[in-house]
């Protein structure tokens, strides 16, 4: 299967493209600005709190490179673990393949064929990406999201645009308006008079849900982690929708990414501490479930893992590339973020967004394999500012991965075309100004003539010819009217000593 | 090649640089102690931090626990009551409300109905107001602390441990874990936190102090 299919709905319009017509949504600016602002100050106080917070990223980093360094070892011994539990455990190599797993699993757990088959789903990252959700509506299955954003996102026939919070986009009364409209097509309605108070919408999604964790017999979920030695899965979530789905069901089918697996249950530790304090800002989450395999009496009777690579062992190859698979979903880094903070998450055109998606997204469906599909122009969606480094609590190089993945998108697209591109014009064009002080006066002195010709209102736009490229996504500040060096030598040479608009010399004397 | 082999070629292959000497099991961390997140009054610490997250705390000594959960059933109005297998009964008080017996189990249904369910803990961690439940005696099996809108755990000081670490390091991973932090909550909707969405509205924790 090719790449570009296998993380979703990526192929709508590259980031530039889509980026401008986000940053023309004042109310989604503005919404982002004050979301981002709470959970970036929540997260510094939390951390803060730890002394040794910068050992935890350190010890997580060194867990998780290791880790990914012995992957086939830790998955076979997961696999092990969690068949000596009960569980039972598959393999998927692509979308496709966790599609057809999972929708075969949902039809063999019994009840007539023309009954309506349904399922129950804990969000999660590895079942967006290979669109399982689609898969199984084609197959007649309806799946049910649980997490109040995610319902909010599916009711609205919507996208979601953060990890952690994925309705971030939507305010109260866009909310309100989407359970009226929707809530009856799926169950129960919304109530009468419904109004736009979070408390009240929570309510309503408690009634609409709660018919359907009381009758599911089949649950979906991803997961935080999992530990190879003892085989537990590990979900961790705030409103308990998570619980219900890995407990209520006959049958609970997990999605995991290979990239998961922990070596031990005592690895949890440093990962507890790290993932609540970096996403939620809080210093533990309302609710984390630990399950191994089954257990007589309590929770589902089946239990099924599917181990899913789609795009991972091509990333892992990558030695430089290969750290983004130490991602903990925490969301800090979209947190951070001035590009994403500005552009929202839609932009990216891919279920992981921000300066993870920016990476990560890329290395799963394939740089080089189609330009079209918009994963070559996310590794330039930043600024390189740094931000993320920092908050990532597993302390992930996102800057030095976007570099690299920079080269790599030259690169390939370099192949596919026999001129030079433009950026190869203008670094020469550069190099040739730079090496010459006249020229480079004199090339100073034509942009700023030039520059005011194409500004409005103090700001270059769109540019004509090859500059468009540049100028498509920025708005540039005017060049000043004097430069630097042409002040300078107005202002401090001898001739102008006694200058009354410099005077400062003449008068000490 | 089944989608097994396949995958797990595939990730041998692309760490075909790793050198063979490496061990797997033996992973390079580095060598600091941890520190102490703590302070020295851990169960000051739990019951503060249990309030942050809008849990009901008391502290009452032993003789007074079943007053403690009788008023914290008064409160919201319970009518009825699960208690699980196990649950000690000089915890349990005299009062109006019908006791339900998870043996033989409950139904959803019966569950969804219930006001009000009382267990004990694993253990309880004073830096993140967390408690566990490792799903034993006193305590149930999971579908009991999540159906009922209001759970009342009773914590005894003796099974508060400092922080995260120490509280896993004591569980065993063959049970069914569930590490509680305050009630049920969401911030989905314009990063307001509303308690109570899917889970229990209400968390009691009742705690046990020798004085």
């Amino acid at each position: 299967m090719s790449g570009a299919d296998n993380v979703v709905w990526l192929g709508s319009p590259a980031f530039p493209q889509a980026a401008r017509t986000a940053l023309a949504d004042t109310q989604l600016r503005a919404n982002l600005r004050r979301a981002t602002g709470t959970i970036r100050d929540k997260r510094l106080a939390v951390a803060a709190e730890l002394e040794d917070w910068e050992d935890l990223r350190e010890t997580a980093a060194a867990v998780k490179r290791h880790t990914l360094r012995h992957l086939d070892h830790h998955l076979l011994r997961l696999e092990k673990s969690v068949t000596a539990a009960g569980g039972v455990v598959h393999w998927a190599a692509d979308a496709a393949e966790a599609n057809r797993i999972v929708t075969d699993l949902v039809r063999a757990t019994g009840g007539s064929d023309d009954e309506t088959r349904e399922v129950v789903k804990v969000k999660s990252m590895a079942t967006q990406e290979i669109g399982l959700n689609e898969a199984l509506a084609d197959a007649g299955i309806r799946a049910y999201e649980t997490d109040l954003a995610e319902l909010i996102v599916q009711l609205g026939r919507d996208r979601p645009s953060h990890i952690l919070v994925p309705a971030i986009h939507r305010n109260r009364s866009e909310i309100r308006e989407i359970f009226r409209r929707e809530m009856g097509e799926w169950g129960r309605p919304a109530p009468e008079g419904l109004s736009d108070d979070p408390r009240d919408l929570a309510e309503a999604a408690r009634l609409h849900l709660r018919e359907k964790f009381l009758r599911a017999k089949v649950a979906i979920s991803g997961a935080n982690f999992a530990a190879a030695d003892t085989g537990t899965v590990v979900v961790v979530e705030s409103e308990g929708n998570g619980r219900m789905c890995l407990t209520l069901p006959e049958t609970l089918i997990t999605v995991m990414g290979i990239e998961k697996v922990l070596p031990s249950f005592a690895d949890l530790d440093v990962f507890l501490q790290l993932l609540p304090r970096s996403s939620t800002g809080e210093r533990m989450n309302p609710y984390t479930s630990l399950w191994t395999g089954v257990t007589e009496g309590d929770g589902p009777r089946n239990f099924h893992l599917v181990l899913l690579d789609n795009g991972r062992t091509a990333t892992l190859a990558d030695e430089v590339g290969r750290q983004a698979l130490a991602c903990i979903r925490c969301s800090a880094c979209l947190n951070v973020c001035p590009v994403y903070e500005r552009t929202g998450g839609h932009a990216y055109g891919s279920v992981y967004p921000g300066p993870i998606g920016a990476v990560l997204t890329p290395q799963l469906v394939g740089i080089g394999s189609d330009t079209k599909s918009g994963a070559a122009s996310l590794p330039f969606a930043s600024t390189l500012c740094g931000a993320c480094y920092d908050a990532c609590p597993v302390k992930i190089n996102i800057p030095e991965v976007l570099v690299h993945l920079r080269a790599e998108a030259v690169e390939a697209g370099r192949r596919k075309r026999v001129l030079p591109t433009a950026e190869a014009l203008a670094m020469k064009a550069a190099g040739a100004a730079l090496s010459s002080p006249g020229r480079l006066a004199a090339a100073q002195k034509l942009a700023a003539l030039g520059a005011r010709l194409v500004a409005r209102d103090g700001r270059i736009g769109a540019l004509p010819g090859p500059f468009a490229r540049w100028s498509a996504s920025r708005d540039t500040p005017l060049p000043p009217r004097e430069t630097f060096r042409a002040w300078w030598r107005r202002t401090r040479t001898p001739a102008n000593e006694d200058d009354p608009a410099t005077g400062e010399r003449k008068g000490r004397g | 090649m089944s989608d097994r082999e396949s995958v797990l070629s595939a990730v041998r292959a692309a760490l075909a640089g790793v050198p063979g000497s490496e061990d797997p099991d033996g992973i390079p961390l580095p060598d600091t102690p941890r520190a102490d997140h703590a302070g020295p009054d851990i169960v000051g610490l739990f019951a503060e931090r249990a309030a942050e997250y809008r849990a009901t705390v008391v502290r009452v000594p032993a003789a007074g626990a079943a007053a403690a959960v009788g008023r914290a059933l008064a409160r919201t109005g319970a009518r009825s009551l699960v208690v699980p297998p196990g649950f000690p009964e000089d915890l349990l008080p005299e009062g109006p409300w019908s006791r339900l017996e998870d043996a033989p189990p409950l139904t959803v249904g019966q569950l969804d109905r219930a006001d009000a369910v009382v267990t004990t803990v694993a253990t309880a961690i004073a830096v993140t107001g967390t408690v566990t439940l490792d799903h034993g005696s006193g305590q149930g099996r999971r579908a009991l602390t999540l159906l009922p809108d209001q759970h009342i755990c009773v914590v005894r000081a003796d099974q508060i441990v400092p922080d995260v670490p120490e509280a896993l390091s004591l569980l065993d991973p063959r049970r069914p874990l569930t590490l509680i932090s305050g009630p049920s909550a969401t911030s989905d909707i314009e990063l307001e936190r509303v308690e109570g969405v899917h889970g229990p509205r209400t968390l009691d924790i009742v705690l046990v102090v020798d004085a």
